[in-house]
């Protein structure tokens, strides 16, 4: 391994790691946003809406990312959709995630007794108080391990987002293996990179599952 | 606005071809579950294992698969090592190395949470009764658990095809590959090609990826 060229590539990687996290971090927050309305659709049986999200839902968890991405990128614009590279990352990891995120913080919701919303009507609130001041912060905190889960999930599938030529890690990694072919040096640095973003994340989802578990049962 | 590509899917051998793309991805994902299913049982046992130096070398194995996305292994299987021991595998090879090595990371995890979910005093009474660790599992732990796994394994079938998609990155030509070379040759008589044919191939992993979870789904909530 050759550590000059390590150097001199390490600006190139750092480059790559903030484009990833800020289309990372953008497609999360639209995949939270998509999640919280689409389990308050589900919560509340909401008719037609409801079976849009489920299809929504079906479509999108069973399709690769990469193929979403080729869709909205190379196909959409045919009929008049353009969008810009990071735009098509953002909009694929967002709704790719959403269809996620929906299951999770469903199940959270769905983990909270009845009686709580109950209790909640009985005080006098109404169904979107109660759910955004009774149910929600209770499930939230049921959901926070998944959550998280998520975010690596969704974090690690940004990798994909060389095919459609946005310059992130892995684009990085390619593209300097096929002009130098310093291939040990520039996978050495994709790995340590992709550490440095996601070890972190993983670390604290298992201290929150955790801690979880510890205020399941009363410790 | 001329025809947005489905005349271009059925010129020639066009579909079929993309069929035979689909084909290779479902191939690859099914070799590596089944080999990740046997693995996984073994890891799994292991994981259950109570020697801290096992613990330690699995837990690192399932932390590296957790954080290291798919295409950075297939990159590392493909290009690096091949770099390191100048060996050559095909990329068939070492697709399926990958996926194996992910599957049963992903499996062993499984097994381990199934076994882990059977209550003590199932091994205890076993022992009680004189069987060794071998009859324990096989006869007692395992006829338990499988209910709970066949479900999520076969979960792990629909990741696993939408995983494959990524080989295309280190040069097999499968189904997304193909339709951009149908793409690709037919820029000039039909530029808006581009649509018809990627809907379809999103499309046809929607085919084949829904039914499978939707069994799974219903294993689970039939065997629950």
């Amino acid at each position: 391994m050759d550590f000059n060229v390590i150097n001199e590539y390490i600006p190139l990687y750092k480059n790559a790691l903030l484009l990833t996290l800020k289309i990372g971090w953008q497609g999360i927050l639209v995949s939270l946003f998509i999640g919280l309305i689409g389990s308050a659709i589900l919560y509340f049986r909401i008719k037609i809406l409801k079976t849009f999200i489920g299809i929504y839902i079906e479509i999108f968890r069973n399709t690769p990312l990469l193929v979403q991405l080729f869709f909205i990128y190379f196909a959409l614009p045919k009929i008049g959709i353009v969008l810009s590279a990071e735009v098509c990352g953002t909009l694929g990891l967002g709704l790719l995630g959403g269809a996620y995120m929906i299951e999770t913080i469903r199940s959270g919701l769905e983990s909270i007794p009845v009686i709580q919303r109950e209790s909640a009507a009985s005080l006098g609130l109404n169904e979107m108080q109660s759910l955004w001041h009774v149910i929600l912060p209770q499930a939230i905190s049921v959901s926070v391990p998944g959550l998280l889960a998520n975010v690596i999930f969704l974090l690690k599938e940004t990798s994909v987002f060389s095919t459609i030529s946005l310059m992130d890690l892995m684009f990085t990694a390619k593209d300097l293996i096929g002009m130098y072919a310093k291939t040990i040096e520039a996978l050495f640095l994709l790995v340590v990179f992709y550490l440095i973003m996601l070890l972190p994340i993983s670390i604290l989802g298992t201290i929150l599952e955790r801690r979880m578990r510890y205020g399941q049962f009363g410790d | 606005m001329d025809s947005l590509g489905i005349d271009v899917l059925f010129k020639g051998t066009n579909f079929v071809r993309l069929l035979q793309g689909l084909w290779i991805s479902v191939e690859i994902s099914m070799i590596s579950v089944a080999f990740s299913i046997v693995l996984g049982t073994v890891v799994g046992m292991f994981m259950t294992v109570r020697n801290r130096i096992v613990k330690i070398v699995l837990k690192t194995y399932l932390e590296i698969v957790r954080i290291m996305p798919q295409m950075v292994l297939l990159f590392i299987v493909y290009f690096g090592t091949t770099r390191v021991f100048q060996w050559d595998i095909s990329a068939e090879a070492a697709a399926i190395f990958v996926f194996v090595f992910w599957g049963t990371a992903e499996m062993g995890d499984l097994v381990r949470g199934s076994i882990k979910s059977i209550p003590k005093i199932q091994f205890e009474s076993a022992y009680a009764l004189g069987m060794n660790k071998f009859q324990t599992y096989y006869y007692i732990i395992f006829p338990q658990t499988i209910r709970r796994l066949i479900p999520l394994s076969i979960n792990l079938i629909t990741r696993m095809i939408k995983t494959t998609s990524l080989v295309m990155m280190i040069g097999i030509v499968e189904v997304l590959k193909i339709a951009q070379q149908i793409v690709e040759a037919n820029r000039n008589s039909s530029p808006n090609a581009a649509f018809g044919v990627f809907a379809v191939v999103f499309l046809l992993y929607f085919i084949v990826c829904w039914p499978i979870s939707r069994f799974s789904v219903y294993l689970e909530k039939r065997w629950a």
